[in-house]
């Protein structure tokens, strides 16, 4: 598969500051034609940078250029725009989705490339009067989606899909364009489902095999050492390690890029839910979430335990808080601590006291030209008026800047968020990162239950048992109840007292988090669900 | 989590505040119908009228919206144009569809001209377009007050001096259309049910309908729309973001232009320093009227607007004449009518675009749920 002649790519002695901060040094590489590259380091090693670099973006521009050279097919390149390396066959799927949510699949694969139908009018007044060739819109962007074997219908609206397909939408569109030679892959697989993620993986080999040299960037290790020919392990913007991914073992590699040993689990801890008050009581909770639909679940959420909400991916453990927030046409009723909260009304659960970290951060979480600690407290200023001063009896309020830096302050420490300080803009910092404010901003509402769906996506490794040590410090101390969904279930082991599983839009069991995975995979695979609990 | 989906009961509800603007006027006229007398054979008379009238100037605001640049207040600019065209055409002795073919070729070019600095301007002004091209607006009415006013007859040979001020220099405050009066809506005319029928006029807007529906298939059409949703997508995609967007504004000026000599064609005479600030106001009104947005009209709300806005000013005097017993009403209600529906329409836009932002964007697919397919 790998060619062993010239390489297709070459970076020779890369380096890169934003303003002073040195986030490249000195980083050179090979990436040969068919070869699959992989690329992993902690949260802001420099990774994106890397490939924006690589891709003449905007930004490297702006922010004063690189230093060190590019070789692509070994002539020297310098690109001023990312439509020159478009032009060179390089195509990426960034970090952040730029899609446009009322064209369909086909509309976005295809945009700004569109077939067109020849007209006689375009002879006169140019050819962006040709209209565009409908049919064969949908043939060429079917023929793109066919390549990464998933069923998604072109002619859907983007903005109407689940986060995973709107990935494959932006990975078809680099497919679509035949010149592709390089495709840089950032995190695509951190919005994925296990399933979907697999799908792409067999979809990115089978590109490879094409002869497409793919730059693969991932926190899920074991895909890295499953798909790619070489990892390349970045730690601090540099490259400390250049392997054969057939030998690596996750652990090495982890122990790489963070520099130490990482500990993975936070302790068990014994919970005894049973004696504690029912917090928030689920019933007969059914959710009209595509792909994630929710029939009949009835749940009670004890005061102060973590509950963990697992199952496979689509089997709708995903539309269960997103239907009790109400973000997804919901019925059936939910109440908490005792009162009833009208359902499909997202002010009315914030205003009881529960808050929600969504699984889509990338479209609703953050105001990205915005500082830091003013995407922190945003939330908490408007739902329940914390770092307010107050005056004349509430009629004037003051936004309280100080409390508001110092609790920014302490999330950037405890959750180790990696920026210059709480004044940056949320817009520079690297995804991981990014996540971790999410979280912190969920924090700051002080909620007294607080539900986090798949809280260490895009999280790298050493930092996710630090997050979810995190969730757990933040039950402990300020007592707030947890709901965590996650599709990994030993990350609900860790932390989570007990662990439902969800299954065809049922709990089909509840069980300790100690009891031994096996017993979790076999109520994951149950077909018929049962909606009562089973005894602990 | 990307969308928001609704109960039935919000749907309801949604739909009626949606809504709201054309509901409240279409109970306005009919309560009004009984009190004014008229019977239903005029009234389809006059929105007949009104439609062939004023359609055409309407659609020409569809372009820029499907731009994102929301509602086009420099449509003035394609009227001015529209009226030099015809001052020249009077004074150049030409009649009937040959002086009205006339008054259009001479106004295009001074249309693109005047759109593309617009368009330039407007790209200055991103996410400020109406305001800015309200104003510009006013800017060009000086402009245009300076060459009609002092330059024509003077600088500008005029030779017909029936078109001009007794001092020797200037346009008359009106002048005369005789010459094309109706030309276009006689032509053809058929009677249906008693009401007589502009069938050339109609045509005509039937053909722009037409190339409006078959524009939005079109390349730039396609690259209008992405550009309206989000220009840095867009542009990122390769799409001449500034380009398109000037280009809409001059198709948009230019057939304001055309509608321009339609809508005085069926009137008949031109208010020299009057006619086109007026048709800005009552033309945006209009379409609001007929349920579009800011972000959002369709050729459905063209005509619903233009019927449903008129029908309202036919029967106001009358109606207000027996309820209150003063027919001056209805002149006013025209003026303050028009007002108040841009200004509560921009402000219910405002304030749902507020709230969907305050949401942290969770509503953002809501209102596309019921446009389907028509969205720009
Ligand atoms: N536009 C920018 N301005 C200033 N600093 C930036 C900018 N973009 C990135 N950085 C900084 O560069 C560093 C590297 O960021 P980068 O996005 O490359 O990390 P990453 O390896 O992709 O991390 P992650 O795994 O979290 O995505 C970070 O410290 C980030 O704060
Ligand atoms: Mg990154």
């Amino acid at each position: 598969m790998v060619d062993t002649s010239a390489p297709l790519l070459e970076m020779r002695n890369i380096s890169k500051d934003f303003f002073g901060n040195q986030v490249l040094t000195d980083v050179s590489f090979s990436l040969h034609k068919g070869e699959i590259l992989g690329l992993v380091g902690e949260n802001g090693a420099g990774k994106s940078t890397l490939m924006n670099i690589l891709f003449g973006m905007d930004v490297i521009q702006l922010t004063g250029g690189y230093e060190g050279e590019m070789l692509v097919d070994g002539k020297i390149v310098d690109y001023t725009s990312s439509f020159d390396a478009i032009a060179d066959g390089i195509g990426m799927v960034h970090q952040e989705f730029s899609l446009l949510p009322d064209f369909t699949v086909a509309e976005n694969i295809l945009l700004n490339r569109e077939p067109e139908k020849y007209s006689f009018i375009s002879e006169v007044f140019g050819e962006r009067l040709n209209s565009l060739d409908r049919n064969s819109m949908n043939e060429k962007s079917k023929k793109a989606i066919g390549k990464l074997g998933v069923a998604i219908n072109s002619s859907m609206l983007v903005g109407r899909m689940p986060v995973g397909h709107k990935q494959f939408t932006e990975i078809a569109r680099e497919l679509s364009k035949e010149s592709t030679r390089i495709l840089v892959l950032d995190e695509p697989t951190a919005v994925l489902t296990e399933q979907e993620a697999s799908i792409l993986l067999s979809a990115v080999r089978s590109l490879a095999n094409e002869g497409i040299a793919i730059i693969f960037i991932s926190h899920r290790l074991q895909e890295i050492i499953d798909v790619c020919d070489t990892v390349l392990i970045m730690r601090d913007g540099k490259i400390v390690k250049n392997e054969k991914a057939q030998d690596l073992t996750i652990a090495q590699i982890a122990r790489w890029m963070v520099g130490r040993e990482v500990t993975h689990h936070a302790d068990r801890r014994s919970f005894d839910y049973e004696h504690s008050s029912v917090m928030l009581s689920i019933k007969n909770l059914w959710v009209d979430m595509p792909g994630e639909t929710v029939r009949n679940v009835s749940l009670d959420v004890h005061k102060g335990e973590i509950i963990g909400i697992g199952g496979l991916a689509g089997q709708g453990k995903l539309g269960i808080p997103n239907g009790a927030m109400g973000l997804f046409t919901a019925g059936g009723s939910i109440t908490f601590e005792g009162k009833e909260i009208a359902l499909n009304e997202p002010r009315r659960f914030l205003d009881a006291g529960m808050a929600f970290v969504s699984e889509d951060r990338r479209g609703v979480g953050l105001l990205l030209d915005e500082s830091l600690d003013w995407n922190i407290s945003f939330a908490a200023m408007q739902v329940n008026d914390k770092f307010l001063k107050k005056y004349l009896n509430g009629m004037l309020m003051w936004r309280d800047e100080k409390q508001i830096q110092a609790v920014a302050q302490q999330y950037i420490d405890a959750l180790e968020i990696k920026c210059t300080s709480y004044r940056q803009k949320a817009k520079e910092l690297s995804g991981g990162n990014q996540q971790k404010i999410c979280l912190a901003k969920a924090f700051a509402l002080t909620p007294k239950l607080l539900f986090v769906s798949e809280p260490t996506r895009g999280i790298d490794i050493g930092a996710k048992s630090l997050v979810l040590q995190a969730l757990r410090d933040y039950n402990e101390k300020s007592g707030t109840t947890i709901v965590m969904i996650s599709s990994e279930l030993e990350e609900l082991r860790a932390i989570c007292d007990r662990i439902a599983i969800v299954t065809d839009g049922r709990i089909s069991g509840i069980l300790p988090a100690e009891t031994p995975s096996e017993d979790f995979g076999l109520l994951m695979v149950s077909k018929r669900g049962n909606t009562e609990e089973k005894p602990a | 989590m990307s969308k928001l989906r609704e109960t039935r009961g919000q749907k309801i509800i949604g739909a009626l505040e949606k809504n709201a603007v054309p509901i409240l006027f279409g109970i306005i006229c009919l309560i009004g119908i009984p009190f004014s007398g008229y019977s239903l054979g005029y009234l389809g008379q006059e929105i007949i009228v009104r439609i062939s009238r004023n359609s055409f100037l309407i659609i020409a605001l569809l372009v820029p919206i499907m731009a994102g640049m929301g509602l086009n207040f420099g449509m003035t600019l394609g009227a001015m144009a529209g009226q030099i065209g015809l001052i020249f055409m009077v004074d150049w002795g030409i009649v009937g569809i040959p002086g009205m073919i006339l008054a259009m070729i001479i106004s295009t070019p001074i249309s693109a001209f005047l759109g593309w600095m617009c368009g330039k301007i407007l790209n200055m002004a991103k996410g400020r377009e109406m305001v800015t091209s309200y104003i510009i607006g006013f800017f060009i009415n000086g402009v245009y007050q300076l060459i009609v006013l002092y330059g024509m007859g003077s600088v500008i040979p005029i030779k017909n001096t029936s078109l001009v001020l007794p001092r020797g220099y200037g346009i008359r405050n009106t002048v005369n259309l005789i010459t094309i009066r109706k030309a276009l809506d006689n032509l053809l005319a058929i009677r249906f049910l008693g009401i007589s029928i502009p069938f050339a006029t109609l045509l005509i807007i039937a053909l722009l309908c037409i190339f409006i529906v078959w524009f939005r298939r079109t390349k730039l059409g396609q690259d209008m729309r992405a550009v309206g949703q989000d220009m840095e997508v867009a542009r990122a995609a390769g799409i001449r973001v500034e380009h398109t967007r000037i280009v809409s504004v001059v198709i948009s000026t230019i057939l304001a232009g055309y509608g321009m000599i339609l809508y005085l064609q069926n009137m008949g005479t031109l208010n020299t320093y009057n006619s086109h600030m007026q048709i800005g106001m009552f033309s945006i009104a209009a379409l609001l009227v007929g349920g579009a947005s800011v972000a959002r009209a369709s050729i459905g709300n063209v005509f619903l607007g233009v019927s449903l806005f008129h029908l309202m000013f036919v029967v106001s005097p009358p109606a207000g004449k027996r309820i209150i017993g003063d027919a001056q009403l209805g002149e006013y209600f025209r003026v303050f009518v028009s007002y108040g529906v841009i200004t509560i329409a921009l402000v219910l836009y405002e304030i749902r675009k507020r709230r969907k932002a305050a949401r942290g964007g969770l509503l953002l697919a809501q209102d596309q749920v019921d446009s389907g397919e028509v969205d720009a």
